[in-house]
Formats: C-alpha cells, sequence, structure tokens
C-alpha cells in the first residue's frame, strides 16, 4: 500500500465532474440517461464502502443493503417533514450516522465469526432491519414512502461520491487502515504485533456503514419512492458482485466495476428477453478469465506507476 | 530481579494437559532456550506467554524495571504493547502486503493519530507517516531487507521470510522476543549467519531472548541457560554443557535403552 499521489485522483473526478455538467448543459444526458449515473455513484458509494469490510478487512458480510435501507428511511422522514435543503443535508448525515451506530451494535456481537458464518449472520441482520419497516408505521410498511422531496443534483451527487472516494483512499492509506489490512491478511499476527483486531473490524464495519447510509439517503432523495422490498438480500448480492468483480482490496476496481455493471446494464435494456442470461454469462465469463477480479488487490494509479517503471520492483498483482 | 517469571504455568485442552506446573525465569538480557521433542508444549508455552491461549492455571509476570505486571487474561494486543514479541513457527507475515507494510503494521500501536486522522489526513499524520517510513527503513536496512522494501512478503525467499518475521517483531519495540524455531528450514551455512544475528540484535536492542529451536548448533552456540520440556514439565534446565549431559535429557531424546545400547 504505497502512499500514492492524490493529484491524478483529484485531476480524474474533476474530469468527471466537468464532463458529466458539459454533457448535461448540450443536452446530451437526458432524464433517463441521469438516472443511470445517478445509479453509478450510489453503486460506486455502496461497493468502495462494502470493498472496506469485505475487500480490505476481509469480513464477508451480506448486510450491507440493510445499512443502505437505515440511510434511506433516515433521510426520507426527515425530508418529508422538513423539505429543505439544510433538511436534506441533515437526512444525509443522520441517516448515515444511525447506519454506522446499528453497525457498531450489530459488529460488536458478530464479528467474533468468521467467513460464512459472519455472511449468514449480517443477512439475517439485514433481514430483521428489512421486516421492521414493514411493521412500522412512520415507514408505511410494505407500500413505503412515496412523493418524497426530491435533492439530488448532480452537484451533491458528485460531491458525496467525491468525499467517499477520498476518504476510503485516505483510510486505506493510513495506519488504522492498514491494521484493517493486516486483520484480513493474518488476524493471529495481527493480534499479537499489537493490533486490536476486534476495535478495527467493528470500526470498517461500521465506517462501511455509514456510507451505505449516505449511499440510501442519496437515493431515497432522488428516486421519490422506496419501500422495504428495494432493499433486500438481492441488493446485497448486487452490491457484493460489484465489489468481487472490480477486485477485493481495491477502490479503483470498485469504481471502474460499478460503472461498467450499470452501463451493461442500461445497455441491456434494448434486449429485455435475455437480458439476465447475458448479464450473467457475462459475470461467468469475467470470472472465468479473471477470479481475482478486474484489478485484483491493486489500484489504477499502480498499473501506471509500474509502468512508467517509478515503483521499480513492486508487484502488487496477489499470486493466488 | 528477574524481567519474566513464570510461576506453575499450566494448560490442558478437555482432559489432554499441553502444559503442567512450568517455571521458567528470564533475567533481563539473557538468552535462554527452550528445547524439547515435539509436542512436548514449547510453541503452547509462546501462546500462553503471548495471550493466544489462557492458562488453566499459574501466573506470568512481567516487570521492565517498573514492578511485576501480570500477563495472565490480557489480550495479545496489550500484551505486544507491554513489551514481548514473537515470531511464528509456521511464518505468519502479512503475505500479500510489501515488506514495508509488514514492518509498519507492527508500529502501528505507537501511531498517535486515529482513525479521523486517518481519514481526512489532518494533524499529525504528516508527520508521523514520514517518521514511521523512516523508522521502519532504518530497521530493514539493519536487517539487510531495505532493498526489498517493497516487494511482497510472500515473494521473498524462505530465509528472508524468517528475517521479515524477526524484523516485524522488532518494529513493536519490545523488550522480551520469543523466537519460534528461527531456523527451522534453514541450512548450515544459513544458520551460522542467523546464530550470530540473533547475538547481534540481542545487543543492538538491548532484548532478553526466550528461543525454541531444534537446532543444538544454534542453541549451545549462543543460548547462555536452557530449559528442556518434555510432555509440558520442565525436565531438566541449565547452562548448555549441564544440559549436554543430562541423563533425562538424553533419555527424553533418544529414548531409554540407548545408553546401554
Amino acid at each position: 500500500m504505497k502512499n500514492r499521489k492524490l493529484l491524478p485522483l483529484l485531476l480524474a473526478l474533476l474530469a468527471a465532474y466537468a464532463g458529466v455538467w458539459a454533457m448535461m448543459s448540450t443536452g446530451v444526458i437526458n432524464d433517463y440517461s441521469f438516472a443511470v449515473i445517478v445509479t453509478i455513484c450510489i453503486n460506486i458509494i455502496l461497493a468502495t464502502s462494502l470493498n472496506l469490510v469485505t475487500g480490505f478487512t476481509g469480513q464477508f458480510s451480506l448486510g450491507h443493503a440493510g445499512f443502505m435501507s437505515i440511510g434511506a428511511y433516515t433521510c426520507a422522514i426527515i425530508t418529508k417533514s422538513n423539505p429543505t435543503l439544510p433538511g436534506f443535508f441533515l437526512g444525509v448525515f443522520a441517516g448515515a450516522a444511525l447506519a454506522a451506530l446499528v453497525g457498531i451494535l450489530v459488529g460488536l456481537p458478530t464479528l467474533r465469526l468468521r467467513g460464512d458464518y459472519l455472511a449468514i449472520a449480517t443477512l439475517g441482520m439485514s433481514e430483521i432491519i428489512r421486516v421492521i419497516f414493514l411493521n412500522l408505521k412512520i415507514t408505511n410498511g410494505a407500500a413505503g414512502l412515496s412523493f418524497l422531496p426530491q435533492f439530488v443534483d448532480w452537484n451533491y451527487l458528485f460531491f458525496f461520491t467525491a468525499a467517499t472516494i477520498l476518504l476510503l483512499r485516505n483510510f486505506i492509506n493510513s495506519s488504522p487502515g492498514r491494521a484493517c489490512i493486516s486483520v484480513r491478511e493474518d488476524e493471529i499476527a495481527a493480534e499479537s504485533m499489537g493490533v486490536n483486531t476486534t476495535k478495527y473490524k467493528v470500526a470498517a464495519f461500521s465506517m462501511g456503514a455509514f456510507f451505505a447510509g449516505v449511499a440510501g439517503a442519496l437515493y431515497a432523495s432522488y428516486f421519490y419512492f422506496i419501500k422495504p422490498d428495494l432493499f433486500n438480500f438481492n441488493k446485497s448480492i448486487d452490491i457484493l458482485v460489484i465489489v468481487v468483480l472490480g477486485g477485493m482490496g481495491s477502490l479503483s476496481g470498485s469504481v471502474i466495476s460499478a460503472i461498467l455493471l450499470q452501463l451493461i446494464t442500461a445497455w441491456l435494456a434494448s434486449f429485455p428477453e435475455i437480458r439476465m442470461v447475458l448479464y450473467a454469462a457475462m459475470l461467468v465469463a469475467i470470472m472465468l478469465f479473471r477470479p481475482q477480479g478486474l484489478l485484483g488487490s491493486t489500484e489504477v494509479g499502480d498499473l501506471f506507476a509500474r509502468r512508467f517503471g517509478r515503483l521499480g520492483t513492486r508487484k502488487s498483482e496477489r499470486e493466488v | 530481579m528477574p524481567i519474566l517469571k513464570v510461576k506453575s504455568l499450566s494448560k490442558s485442552f478437555g482432559g489432554l494437559s499441553a502444559v503442567s506446573a512450568v517455571n521458567l525465569e528470564l533475567e533481563a538480557g539473557e538468552l535462554v532456550g527452550l528445547i524439547g521433542p515435539n509436542g512436548a508444549g514449547k510453541t503452547t508455552i509462546f501462546n500462553l506467554l503471548t495471550g493466544v491461549y489462557r492458562p488453566t492455571q499459574g501466573e506470568i509476570l512481567l516487570d521492565r524495571g517498573k514492578g511485576p505486571v501480570s500477563l495472565v487474561g490480557k489480550k495479545p494486543y496489550t500484551i505486544c504493547a507491554e513489551g514481548v514479541a514473537r515470531t511464528f513457527q509456521n511464518i505468519r507475515l502479512f503475505r500479500a502486503l510489501s515488506v514495508l507494510d509488514n514492518v509498519r503494521i507492527a508500529m502501528h500501536q505507537n501511531v498517535k493519530y486515529g482513525i479521523p486522522g486517518g481519514l481526512f489526513h489532518l494533524g499529525s499524520y504528516k508527520k508521523e507517516e514520514e517518521a514511521l517510513e523512516q523508522h521502519a527503513m532504518e530497521l530493514l536496512s539493519m536487517l539487510g531487507l531495505a532493498e526489498k522494501s517493497g516487494e511482497l512478503a510472500a515473494n521473498l525467499s524462505y530465509g528472508e521470510q524468517r528475517h521479515l518475521e524477526i524484523a516485524r517483531a522488532l518494529a513493536t519495540n519490545p523488550s522480551l522476543l520469543l523466537l519460534d524455531e528461527p531456523a527451522a528450514g534453514m541450512n548450515p551455512a544459513e544458520t551460522a549467519q542467523l546464530t550470530s544475528f540473533i547475538a547481534q540484535i540481542r545487543r543492538d536492542f538491548g532484548l532478553t531472548i526466550l528461543l525454541i529451536e531444534h537446532d543444538m548448533s544454534l542453541v549451545m552456540a549462543i543460548c547462555e541457560r536452557i530449559y528442556v520440556l518434555d510432555y509440558g514439565t520442565v525436565i531438566a534446565a541449565g547452562t548448555p554443557q549441564e544440559i549436554k549431559n543430562n541423563k533425562r535429557v538424553i533419555e527424553a531424546y533418544l529414548g531409554e535403552d540407548m545408553g546401554n545400547a
């Protein structure tokens, strides 16, 4: 995890911002394609934050949709009663904070489990959250909440997506971030080298939940309408697919894979009959040829650096 | 005043008693060997000392000159912070990470900035990261691994991985270093080099070392005292000369009839 230069990332983000902005003002992007961009950004936030938990800290979680729904419902309820811009920001941060809090409460007991056991426990947790929303009065049960005020435009969307990427990138390039990665590599060795593994597992889990909450809040304030079924087990799997496809332990991999999968989905919309078959076949093919994901555990910046030989002998590809 | 005092330490797994009533004492600055046949309970003692296992009975007292501290019931990371570091018999490096990161992770406990500092790269982040990298590189150059700092741990040769395990343990800034079979799998030339290396780090870092080893050339060359373990109990303790001629030790290693053969 060589400390990467910040400038290329900032330039790439700026280019993405300006590019979408220019296409919107010239009318290349219509309402439909903007919805695709919103989905991409929300998926980027979801996938990078799940990658922190699963790819970097090595804790297999199937409950990300649960945290997303907490953010979505919190933001929806707050903006419904207070449909102003401060209300929107309050909704996003309250939703994220609540998701992070639930992350801590759920993480403390469940993160003692490993691998498949943890996956089942987190899956159960997210189903419990869904059933709670299904039965509460304030969330309007199975019908969900509709006619939510819409606040998300490209500026806010970009702000939250870029902030997520930058913060997560900062974190994994810091000492607490390396402590999380050491848990994935060898928990016993990490603990013997002075890393409080429980602390960093719970921290990563609740940080992942925080950003999932942000993503949920953005979803609620763009798509007008949320219901518990949107945040079921399938949603968690969708996010996991993005992470695995992009590469466990690669933030840029998650970003690229979130963009790629959404573009493929949008493109496949023109073949409705065989859409899911093609999508599944593509996933199988990518996994056959790149079992470690598109980027493995490397970042795009490393690939450039290696190409120009600045890191010399560094071999970042994980040998399996 | 001993730096480590172990009193009637016992550990049983179900009905199996792996270690029973073991007493050890290490004076500050000593280099002590812990030997014994396979399955004698040597690594179990290391796991008890470092908190991986909780003792069934007994007391472990560590004294770094500020009065004795009990290590029983403490978590491994707390024991590490108390100044006990270890290497592993079956190498447990962070394989997919660089050599530098392996060492930097071991220095994590002394990093002052927390998770917010890590997220925002504010406050002392930059200064501490620079100091951390410099300190880690100094340590790696002392161990002859500086050139490999960017290499993945998994891509190092076997001997280099053993050295990196020691480097990582030293990075936690220990007073007491526990080495679990550092020469396992090494050829005689490598073992000889390792022998002088261990003597050197003891001097340079002012360490007390407890060492598990099967290679007698190493044990006899550098250990000042030796404890011999068999079936979970200490059967002999003394200088290398005394141990070499101890009848019970010879029996434990070679069987009873060998003396008459």
